[in-house]
């Protein structure tokens, strides 16, 4: 028992290299999502439905394929178009592209959870269109957004275990190499496994503090 | 002087109209309380005024311009109508203060200093000023109301427009917010008030208009049409309301 102690601790510096990867890869991917996923937002809330309907293709093709077939066909099925990456760039793109998506359809849904009185109440002060969202509605929207998001950013620490299939050097691909070296497989990924925990863990306190930071003053009395 | 002439004017949602040739005209200065049914179009007629709502057709005249006209800059027109809200429809996310200067410094683009002068000038006419610095939703219904109606009289309206203002309240709320009513009423703004409560109807009202299916059936002095009304739907409207006093 104290022997896979050590062992453990032993090889959580190798992995902890690996964490910071998977951190580059899932944060990177996080931003460039979030990017993507604020310019299709508006897309899908003002252009006219047919318009829209290109958005939400996008939207559901990528939330209805598995991520792992996304990331083959970028960084097996591209080539053959002599699109070629290498394996870091291409597990940022498809995480990105995947993850726009998801967060399009959170902030999508958060927008819509503004209550229509709003609209009307900011547009009779005499408020322009874009006013009415910079003032009243994204404040609002982007605050009730905060958990889904950070859930979001969690699910993508996850998910970049994917990318270790592709030969990125991170957590989970560091652990297969223990495994190949010492064959205690069971240690290496259950050290696999805390540091995932631990890293998910602290997101997910992190999201509290936000939430409490960016919290609506008497809000859970509850009005809407 | 009329502040506000709206003619023959026919509105809806989709294909069912709601409004149904509906003429009015409030006089500058004069306070008008509209009261119907529920359904009968009164939010909606409301609404209209300020193209919340657009109408089908008709016309509405406010401070001598047609505002369904062509070109008309509808947000210009917003900036001197007040509108009160049924549920006050405060943004939660900002202090009641700056519910107050916000619009002023947005959409009237006065400075912050004076916005501020100007909030806090309102804030004391609805007995709101010691809550300045207080979120929305930490606030009573009734007191929210009252931020409400300081909002809609900062921009300084020529016209106020108030949705059943005290509907949603408890009995015991509805006085403060009908107290404070009558105070911005002495002080000669032009009002239309979509309202319930006789008492403060009575109080207030120039003139009543009563309003049933999209138009309006009978209108007259307070006491005239709550004691002697004319048409047999207003005397069973009435005597509904009557009874729940």
């Amino acid at each position: 028992m104290q022997e896979t102690i050590f062992f453990i601790l032993r090889i959580i510096p190798y992995l902890a290299q690996g964490l910071m990867i998977t951190f580059y890869v899932s944060i990177t991917s996080f931003i460039i999502g979030l990017a993507i996923a604020s310019i299709l937002t508006p897309l899908r809330v003002f252009l006219t439905p047919s318009l829209s309907l290109i958005v939400r293709s996008y939207i559901e093709i990528l939330r209805g394929t598995p991520l792992l077939v996304q990331l083959f066909i970028i960084y097996f099925g591209l080539p053959s178009l002599g699109v070629k990456f290498d394996p870091l760039t291409a597990g940022i793109i498809a995480l990105s592209l995947n993850s726009s998506a998801y967060q399009a359809e959170i902030l999508r849904a958060s927008i819509k959870a503004i209550p229509e009185s709003q609209y009307y109440s900011a547009e009779a002060l005499g408020m322009s269109t874009i006013q009415v969202y910079r003032y009243v509605i994204l404040p609002q929207a982007l605050r009730a957004a905060i958990p889904a998001l950070v859930n979001e950013l969690v699910t993508l620490v996850k998910e970049s275990s994917l990318v270790s299939i592709i030969g990125v050097a991170e957590l989970t691909r560091r652990g297969e190499y223990v495994v190949a070296y010492t064959f205690r497989a069971l240690e290496a990924y259950l050290a696999v496994a805390i540091l995932y925990f631990i890293v998910c863990m602290i997101m997910s306190q992190v999201s509290k503090i936000l939430e409490r930071k960016f919290r609506i003053p008497g809000y859970e009395r509850g009005v809407f | 002087m009329e502040v506000l002439v709206v003619q023959k004017l026919i509105a809806g949602y989709h294909k069912t109209p709601v409004l149904r040739g509906i003429s009015l005209r409030v006089n500058k200065g004069e306070r008008v309380v509209l009261m119907g049914p529920s359904g009968s179009g009164k939010s909606t007629l409301l609404k209209c005024i300020v193209r919340l709502v657009e109408p089908w057709s008709g016309s509405i005249i406010i401070d001598g311009i047609n505002i369904l006209d062509d070109g008309i800059d509808i947000k210009k027109v917003r900036q001197r109508v007040g509108f009160v809200f049924q549920s006050y429809n405060l943004f939660p996310h900002m202090t009641v203060l700056r519910n107050v200067t916000l619009p002023l410094e947005v959409v009237k683009r006065m400075d912050k200093k004076k916005a501020m002068e100007r909030a806090l000038k309102v804030l004391e006419i609805v007995g709101m000023t010691k809550f300045k610095d207080k979120y929305p939703l930490e606030l009573s219904g009734g007191q929210q109301q009252r931020v409400a109606i300081a909002r809609a009289l900062a921009i300084d309206p020529v016209l106020l427009l108030l949705d059943e203002p005290t509907s949603a309240l408890d009995p015991e709320l509805r006085e403060e917010v009908l107290e404070t009513l009558r105070d911005v009423a002495k002080r000669g703004i032009s009002m239309l008030i979509v309202t319930h409560e006789l008492d403060f109807a009575e109080d207030v009202a120039d003139r009543v208009l009563f309003m049933d299916h999209g138009i309006i059936i009978e209108e007259g002095p307070p006491y005239e049409l709550f004691y002697n009304p004319k048409k047999d739907r207003t005397r069973r409207f009435l005597k509904t309301i009557f009874r729940r006093l």
